[in-house]
C-alpha cells in the first residue's frame, strides 16, 4: 500500500548540504526500474531520497555493504524473510551521488516478476513511493547535480520513455485501462462535485442539501468494491508467474497421495495403507495445459497425539487456507468440506459414494482421473487467462488505484465534510495520475450544471 | 507635471486597496478618480465576506489592508456562514451600511498621509521606451515609477436594459476610452458580462409576508470590533411558479436571451432569467431582502438579477410574496465590460510586456469585492517595492487563497468572471481564517506592508500560540486519567498529549479543563484554533510532502520572454500551451492543464534558481 507513503515525513531541520531555505520538509523517498524494461539480463532498480539506505537495510540480513562499494548481496523481502534475489547492490550517500540524494541501486536479474517483487518490497517501505516519469532527473536538477547540457539530453530520452510507457499500457490494456480509470474518475468528481458544492455555497445560497451524503455513500462502496476487485485481479500476474497452488486435502488414509501420484503420474509421494503416514506437505509440479500449478499432499486431518503429525496437520490447514483449490476427499459418511471440491476416492471398491462428490475417481485403476484433470485444465484456464494480460500489471497503476480505493473508503466513514471532500479528492487526484490530471475546473463544472448557485 | 511613485487609476475596492497598500510600503501614491465620492462604493450587494471570499478579508486583514476593518465600521448584521461544516470553510460574512462604508473607507485613507486622491478622468497613458511612466488626465499630467489600472467594468462598458443600451461602467457613470489605450498598447483584451437586480423601496414591502434571518450573536468581526450598533435582519422570500411564467412569456426581451449580449457571464451568479432557463425544474429560488443602511430604505433584492426591460421587472417582481406592491427605486440591469487576458501578467500583477504597469480588480476577469481588494493589495505593495527598491511581496498556493488566485489568474487565465470558492485550494486545510495571520503576516512583515503597533501585536500572539502548543503537546494523559476526571472515552490504554485528545468529539473545552485544571487560562480562540490543527493534523501531515515538492518547483524560475519554439524536444502543441500562459516558475508551468512531465524536462535548462 502507498496511502501511508506521506507519513513518515517530518519536519526536520535539513541537512548541511541543502543550504535552500525552501527546503524546510524531507522529500519522500522515490524508486523505480531505471534501467530497459524486462525480462532483460540486468534489471537496475533505483532508490533515491531520505530513507533509502534504510530501505536497503530492511532488505538485507546483516550488515550493509559499505559505500561506494558494488557488493553481492541476497535481498530477502523484508516481511515474509522470503528470498527476493540475489543481487549487486550499493550504496551512494548523499550528497555526491546522480541525484543529490542518498542513493541506492539495486542490479537484479532481469526477470519481470523479480523486478515487480522488488519494487513491491521496497514502496511498502514507509515514506516510500514510485517516482514519478522524470522525477530522479527533477531531483538531481533540484540538488545542482545536472548541469543544463546534461538535462538537454536526458529530455529526449524521457520524452521516449513516458511514450513507449504509454504505448505498453495501450497495448497492455487495449486502452481498457484508461477507460475504466476515466469513468471511474468522472463518478468520483460526482460525488465530489456535490461535496465540494456543500462546502463552497452556504445553505442559502444554492440548493445543495446534506441529503446527498447517504446516496453518495453508495456511489462510494460501489465504486470501492470495483477497485478492489481490479486490484485483486493484478494477482492474476503474480499466479501466472509462481504457478497455482493446488492443496489435496481429507481424513486420513482417504488416498490423497495416491491421487496425487495419480495427477502426476510420478511415485512422488509415499503411499502406505496406513493412516497418517504424510506428515510434512509434499509439493509436486504439474502442467495445466501450460499453467503451471503445484499439487499439495497434506497430512490427512484427525485428532492425533503425535506431536510431528500434529504440527503436520497444522501446516495442512495453513496450505489450505492459502489454496487457490482445495481437493477435498471424502469418504460417504463424511461431512461435506466447507471450501472446494468434493471427491470421492476409492470407487473401484464399489463403496457408496459421497452425495456431494463431484468427482468419483480410482487412483488405483485411474477411472476418472483423466476427468478430474480436464477439470483442472478449464478451471486453471479460468482463473489465469493467460492469453489475456493483467490490467494492472503496472506497479504504478495498482498503486494508484490502491491509494484511489483507500481513500474512498476513508470517505465514506468520514462524518467531517471537509475532511472527506479531502479524501474524495485524493482519490480523484489518484486516478487523474492514470487518466490524466483533473482540474478543479472540471469538478465546478460539475456543480454549475447540477446545482442553481447564486442568491 | 505631478510626481508620484505609484499611481493608481480608480478607487473602487482594488484601488483603495492597492493605494493604501504602497502608501504602507513607503511609496507616494496618487489616487485618482473620476468622483471624490467613488471611494468605498458598493456597486453590487451590500455585503462583504462569505465562503472563501471571507478568507480574502481575513487574509487582506492579516496584511495590514483596510477592507476588514472598514467593513467592521459599516457592518449592519454579521454572520459566520458554514458553522456547520468544519473551521476551514467557515465564512465571516457581513451585511453592510452603503454610506458608512464609504465614509469609512474616505477615513482609512485620510489617515494615509502619503495617499493624495486626485479627481480627473483618465485620458491615456504616457509611455517612454517601452516603459508606462505615468498617465495623461483631464487635469493634466501625472508621473511615477508605477501605474497601477483598477477600472473595474468602466473599460468599454455597456449597460443593458431589456434592448436598450447605454455606454457606461456604472448606472450614473460614463465608461473609459482607456481600454483602446490597452488595446494599442498590445494587452490581450477580452470581454465578460455582469449584472444586478432592480432596488426597491422598503416601505413598499409588505413584511409580515416575509421571513427574517437574523445576524449571530456572537460574531466577531475581521478586526475584532466592538460597540456595534443593535444588528439588521435580511428578509427572505421565494420566486414560484407565477414568476417564472412572466419570465418564460418575456424571455425574447432579456438582453441576454434576446441576443444583445453575446459575452460570458458567471454561473454562480445567474440572472434569474438564467436560473429559469437552465434549472426550470425548480418550483421556485431563494430571494434575500438585503437592507442597504440604517438610515436607507432602499433593499437589495439579492437573487433577481436581471437584464429584462423594467416593465417586465416590474411584473414578475409584484409576483413574488410580499413584493406586491413594491416600489422599484432603480431597475435591474446587465453589463458587458471588457478585461484583460490575466495571463499578461506576472504573479506581482504587473504586465510582462510593459514595465512600470499594474493591473487589478474585474480589469483582470474577476468578479466581487474581495477578490478585487486582495489583488490591489498585491498590486500596490509590489508597484511600491518595484518604484522604492524594496523587497516584493510574495505569496504562494500553499499560504492563502490570495496567492491562489494570483495563480489561477496567472496560470489558467478566465472564461468566465472569476470568484474565489474553497474549492479552488488544494491546501485548504492550512488555508484558514482563524490562522490567517500565522500564514501571512510574516509575509506582510517581510513586504513592509505591516505596522509597528500590528507588529507587536502579531509577535506576542506568536508567541503565545507557540507557548500554548508546547503546553498541549507537554501535557499527557491516559484514557483512565479522562475518566477519572469524569470525562467518558474508550479505554484503549493509549497516553496521549492534550493536542492529540483535543481532536476527540467528547474534548470540549469544559472537558479539557477538567482533566487539565491548568489549562483553564488559555484564551478559548487560541484552544479552539489549537483544536482545529490537531483534528487536522494527519491530513496536514501528508500534504507536507505535497507542499515541499511545490515549493521545490516555485523556486526554479523560467527564463523570461523563451522562445518555446526552439526548446529542444517540446512538442508544438506544448509550445503552444506555454506560449499563452508564458509560466513565470517551473511549478506554474506545470500546473498548465495538459502540460507533461516530459515537458517539464525540457524546460530544465532554460531556468534559473530564485535568489
Amino acid at each position: 500500500m502507498v496511502s501511508n507513503s506521506g507519513k513518515s515525513c517530518s519536519l526536520r531541520p535539513c541537512p548541511s548540504h541543502h543550504s535552500k531555505p525552501s527546503c524546510r520538509v524531507t522529500a519522500s523517498t522515490i524508486a523505480a526500474l531505471a534501467s530497459g524494461r524486462p525480462p532483460s539480463a540486468v534489471a537496475v532498480v533505483r532508490i533515491s531520497g531520505p530513507t533509502a539506505a534504510a530501505v536497503l537495510a530492511a532488505l538485507l540480513r546483516g550488515p550493509p555493504p559499505p559505500p561506494r562499494r558494488l557488493s553481492l548481496r541476497r535481498l530477502l523481502d523484508p516481511d515474509s524473510a522470503t528470498l527476493l534475489d540475489t543481487a549487486l547492490v550499493v550504496l551512494f550517500p548523499a550528497p555526491n551521488t546522480a541525484t543529490g540524494e542518498d542513493l541506492v541501486e539495486l542490479h537484479l536479474h532481469g526477470g519481470q516478476a523479480v523486478v515487480s517483487d522488488v519494487l513491491d518490497a521496497v514502496t511498502r517501505h514507509p515514506g516510500v513511493r514510485l517516482a514519478l516519469p522524470g522525477e530522479f532527473t527533477r531531483r538531481a536538477f533540484a540538488n545542482q547535480r545536472l548541469d543544463l547540457a546534461q538535462v538537454e539530453g536526458l529530455a529526449d530520452l524521457i520524452a521516449a520513455e513516458t511514450s513507449s510507457q504509454r504505448q505498453q499500457a495501450l497495448a497492455l490494456a487495449g486502452g481498457a485501462l484508461s477507460q475504466l480509470a476515466d469513468g471511474w474518475r468522472s463518478r468520483i468528481i460526482a460525488v465530489l462535485a456535490e461535496a465540494e458544492a456543500g462546502l463552497d455555497f452556504a445553505e442559502d445560497e444554492a440548493d445543495v442539501a446534506d441529503r446527498l451524503i447517504v446516496s453518495s455513500n453508495v456511489a462510494l462502496s460501489g465504486l470501492v468494491d470495483e477497485l478492489e476487485t481490479l486490484i485483486a485481479d493484478s494477482g492474476r500476474a503474480a499466479r501466472i508467474r509462481d504457478g497455482l497452488a493446488i492443496v489435496v486435502s481429507g481424513a486420513p488414509n482417504v488416498g490423497k497421495s495416491s491421487l496425487v501420484n495419480a495427477l502426476s503420474m510420478r511415485d512422488a509421494a509415499i503411499v502406505t495403507p496406513v493412516a497418517g503416514t504424510t506428515r510434512d506437505p509434499i509439493e509436486v509440479p504439474i502442467n495445466l495445459g501450460g499453467v503451471a500449478a503445484t499439487l499439495i499432499d497434506t497430512a490427512g486431518i484427525r485428532e492425533s497425539h503425535d506431536l510431528i503429525e500434529q504440527e503436520g496437520i497444522r501446516r495442512a490447514r495453513a496450505r489450505a487456507a492459502d489454496a487457490d483449490l482445495v481437493l477435498a476427499l471424502v469418504a460417504a459418511d463424511d461431512a461435506a468440506p466447507d471450501t472446494g471440491w468434493a471427491i470421492a476416492n476409492k470407487c473401484d471398491l464399489g463403496e457408496r459414494s459421497h452425495p456431494q462428490a463431484r468427482f468419483q475417481v480410482s487412483a488405483l485403476t485411474g477411472a476418472g482421473i483423466s476427468e478430474l484433470r480436464a477439470a483442472l485444465t478449464d478451471w486453471a484456464q479460468a482463473v489465469t487467462r493467460p492469453g489475456e494480460p493483467a490490467l494492472l500489471a503496472h506497479a504504478r497503476h495498482r498503486a494508484a488505484f490502491a491509494d484511489a480505493a483507500a481513500a474512498l473508503q476513508h470517505a465514506a466513514m468520514s462524518a467531517d465534510l471537509v475532511l472527506r471532500t479531502e479524501d474524495l479528492r485524493r482519490a480523484a487526484h489518484a486516478l487523474g495520475r492514470v487518466a490524466g490530471r483533473v482540474d478543479v475546473d472540471d469538478v465546478l463544472d460539475r456543480i454549475f450544471s447540477q446545482f442553481c448557485i447564486g442568491k | 507635471m505631478l510626481e508620484f511613485d505609484v499611481v493608481v487609476v480608480g478607487a473602487g475596492h482594488a484601488g483603495c486597496e492597492a493605494a493604501a497598500a504602497a502608501a504602507r510600503v513607503g511609496a507616494r501614491v496618487a489616487l485618482v478618480t473620476m468622483d471624490a465620492n467613488d471611494p468605498g462604493t458598493l456597486s453590487c450587494n451590500p455585503a462583504i465576506g462569505g465562503i472563501g471570499k471571507g478568507h480574502l478579508v481575513c487574509e487582506i486583514q492579516a496584511l495590514g489592508g483596510i477592507m476588514g476593518r472598514v467593513t467592521d465600521q459599516a457592518a449592519l448584521q454579521m454572520r459566520l456562514l458554514n458553522r456547520s461544516k468544519g473551521p476551514a470553510v467557515h465564512g465571516p460574512r457581513a451585511q453592510v451600511d452603503r454610506r458608512r462604508y464609504r465614509t469609512a473607507m474616505a477615513q482609512a485613507l485620510a489617515t494615509e498621509p502619503n495617499v493624495a486622491i486626485i479627481v480627473a478622468q483618465v485620458t491615456g497613458l504616457r509611455c517612454a521606451g517601452g516603459s508606462v511612466v505615468g498617465l495623461t488626465t483631464t487635469q493634466g499630467d501625472i508621473a511615477a515609477a508605477a501605474t497601477i489600472l483598477t477600472t473595474g467594468t468602466f473599460l468599454g462598458g455597456v449597460m443593458h436594459l431589456g434592448d436598450q443600451r447605454e455606454a457606461g461602467g456604472r448606472v450614473g457613470a460614463a465608461a473609459s476610452s482607456l481600454g483602446d489605450a490597452l488595446r494599442d498598447l498590445g494587452l490581450p483584451v477580452a470581454r465578460l458580462k455582469t449584472g444586478t437586480p432592480a432596488r426597491i423601496d422598503g416601505r413598499s414591502i409588505d413584511w409580515a409576508r416575509v421571513a427574517m434571518q437574523h445576524g449571530d450573536d456572537d460574531a466577531a468581526g475581521f478586526d475584532g470590533m466592538s460597540g456595534r450598533d443593535p444588528q439588521l435582519p435580511c428578509g427572505v422570500t421565494r420566486t414560484n411558479a407565477a414568476t417564472h411564467q412572466v419570465i418564460r412569456d418575456n424571455l425574447h426581451q432579456s438582453a441576454l436571451y434576446g441576443g444583445h449580449i453575446a459575452s460570458v457571464g458567471p454561473r454562480y451568479c445567474p440572472s434569474i432569467e438564467d436560473k429559469v432557463v437552465r434549472f426550470g425544474d425548480r418550483d421556485g429560488h431563494q430571494i434575500f431582502l438585503e437592507p442597504e443602511g440604517y438610515d436607507d430604505f432602499t433593499i437589495y433584492p439579492n437573487g433577481l438579477s436581471t437584464s429584462l426591460p423594467l416593465g417586465v421587472q416590474q411584473q414578475f417582481i409584484a409576483t413574488i410574496a410580499g413584493l406586491e406592491r413594491a416600489i422599484i427605486l432603480r431597475p435591474g440591469y446587465a453589463i458587458e465590460y471588457d478585461h484583460i487576458d490575466p495571463r499578461a501578467l506576472a504573479p506581482t500583477l504587473a504586465a510582462k510586456a510593459l514595465h512600470g504597469l499594474y493591473l487589478a480588480g474585474q480589469i483582470n476577469g474577476t468578479t466581487g469585492y474581495e477578490e478585487a481588494a486582495a489583488q490591489g493589495l498585491v498590486a500596490g505593495a509590489n508597484a511600491a517595492a518595484a518604484a522604492l527598491e524594496t523587497a516584493p511581496l510574495s505569496l504562494d498556493r500553499t499560504n492563502s487563497y490570495i496567492g491562489v488566485m494570483i495563480d489561477d489568474l496567472t496560470t489558467h487565465g478566465v472564461t468566465e468572471p472569476y470568484r474565489m470558492f474553497t474549492s479552488r485550494a488544494e491546501y485548504r486545510l492550512r488555508l484558514r481564517t482563524d490562522n490567517a495571520e500565522a500564514r501571512l503576516t510574516p509575509a506582510g512583515i517581510a513586504g513592509n506592508l505591516i505596522s509597528a503597533e500590528h507588529r507587536r501585536r502579531f509577535e506576542t500572539a506568536t508567541t503565545l500560540r507557540l507557548a500554548a502548543r508546547q503546553q498541549l503537546d507537554d501535557l499527557m494523559a491516559s484514557p483512565s486519567r479522562l475518566q477519572n476526571a469524569g470525562v467518558e472515552t474508550r479505554q484503549d490504554g493509549v497516553v496521549r498529549s492534550a493536542f492529540d485528545w483535543l481532536r476527540f468529539p467528547m474534548m470540549t473545552a469544559d472537558a479539557v479543563v477538567k482533566v487539565w485544571p491548568e489549562l483553564r487560562e488559555m484564551p478559548t480562540t487560541l484552544l479552539e484554533s489549537l483544536r482545529v490543527d490537531s483534528s487536522y493534523q494527519s491530513y496536514l501531515t501528508r500534504q507536507d510532502a505535497d507542499v515541499a515538492s511545490f515549493q521545490r518547483d516555485e523556486n526554479v524560475e523560467l527564463i523570461q520572454n523563451l522562445d518555446y519554439r526552439q526548446v529542444p524536444g517540446l512538442s508544438h502543441e506544448m509550445a503552444d500551451r506555454l506560449i499563452a500562459a508564458r509560466p513565470v516558475t517551473l511549478g506554474a508551468a506545470g500546473r498548465i492543464p495538459g502540460v507533461t512531465p516530459a515537458a517539464l524536462i525540457a524546460l530544465l535548462p532554460f531556468t534559473r534558481r530564485a535568489a
